[in-house]
């Protein structure tokens, strides 16, 4: 079912938005080259953020400081009652989208998808974003230097995302 | 952010520097620097296409319609925006597709959000007290459907791929409330110091 749902959002919301606005008398290209040229440069303009931001964590990650922190943390965590397996996987989580991907995918290559910790990564996965990257882009957008707060507001909810995870995952399946 | 920075790109060469490894040091900069060009044109693509139909909708009046259905719920976590401006119609564009789990669309939108943010700005390169609350919603995701997941789960074999929609709705609305808590606390702090 939420497989349906989620193949048909996308064409429902395209098919909505351009067949009302056709329907409309809206110049539905023109309209739309305008917006996507406003898309081009906002893209363009990003560029030298995403690749700083990248290449600090890209460092970071590589040289084993990211493995050095994630064996700090854990003793700590596992006390807390946290599988060990999913620590790493928190702490990427809001550091690299495409980091806490690929530490997921491996966790169900390893225990399978249907292990317990399968189910705790995909919900750790799929109940937080990349706050990092997201606080960093969206202010880079719009030349914002002073971030205030934000980027500890995103943490906490990236902790209570992960230990709601844990814990609501575990009742749910068991074990 | 400078200070994050900082503090990845000196800790990173100063362990590998421990480890041994500073000869691989350069290339790991150029490998990261190439994915982060990848990544940002891979955007341009979807970038113009949402906001292109963003456009189209807005013109077509769709926007303001579902903004006024739900401008009120809005307006409680954004009482800095003036009814009507066009920061409503981009906020509510990115947490539907946020919603949705439509992250590709959400991405576009929320840029288009924090433009029409930024107008309002008194200090243009301080976060206004919008942005704060807007950002924690993003990071935390508020969303009804992981696309990303579920199809990762089904590749890897899951017998039923989308058993997990339950358990992330929950985490991510804690996660939600505890972010928009704590922005809530720090703008009260922000305030009284007269920040």
């Amino acid at each position: 079912m939420l497989e349906i749902v989620s193949a048909w959002a996308i064409p429902f919301f395209v098919v909505s938005i351009v067949g009302v606005g056709w329907a409309r008398g809206v110049k539905v290209f023109e309209v739309f080259a305008e917006g996507a040229q406003e898309g081009f440069w906002l893209a363009v303009k990003l560029i030298p953020y995403i690749v700083g931001l990248f290449v600090a964590i890209g460092i970071f990650r590589e040289s084993g400081a990211l493995d050095l922190l994630t064996g700090v943390l854990k003793p700590l965590l596992i006390t807390l009652g946290i599988p060990g397996e999913v620590v790493p996987l928190g702490i990427v989580r809001p550091l690299s989208g495409m980091a806490s991907l690929a530490m997921t995918v491996e966790l169900f290559h390893r225990l399978g998808p249907d292990s317990l910790i399968g189910r705790i990564a995909s919900t750790i996965h799929g109940s937080t974003d990349t706050t990092l990257y997201i606080v960093s882009v969206y202010f880079a957008s719009v030349g914002i230097k002073r971030f205030r707060y934000a980027v500890l507001v995103g943490l906490i909810g990236d902790l209570t995302g992960f230990l709601a995870s844990v814990t609501i995952a575990r009742s749910f399946f068991g074990g | 952010m400078n200070f994050i920075f900082a503090f990845f790109i000196l800790t990173g060469i100063l362990m590998a520097a421990v480890n041994g490894e500073i000869g691989s040091v350069t290339g790991w900069l150029a490998e990261a620097a190439n994915n982060g060009v990848e990544q940002a044109l891979g955007f341009i693509g979807v970038m113009a296409f949402w906001l292109g139909l963003a456009r189209v909708a807005q013109e077509a009046g769709i926007i303001s319609i579902l903004t006024r259905f739900l401008e009120p719920v809005i307006r409680l976590l954004f009482p800095t925006i003036p009814r009507g401006h066009q920061a409503m119609g981009a906020i509510l564009m990115n947490i539907s597709a946020n919603i949705m789990g439509l992250g590709s669309a959400a991405t576009p939108f929320g840029l288009k959000a924090m433009e029409e943010m930024q107008k309002l700005n008194p200090k243009k390169e301080t976060a206004s007290e919008a942005m704060c609350t807007f950002l924690a919603i993003n990071t935390a995701s508020v969303t009804m459907i992981p696309g990303t997941v579920i199809a990762f789960r089904a590749a890897a074999g899951s017998e039923n791929p989308s058993e997990i929609v339950g358990p992330v709705i929950l985490a991510t609305l804690c996660a939600s409330t505890a972010a928009l808590f704590a922005d809530f606390i720090f703008r009260r702090r922000g305030r009284k110091k007269g920040i």
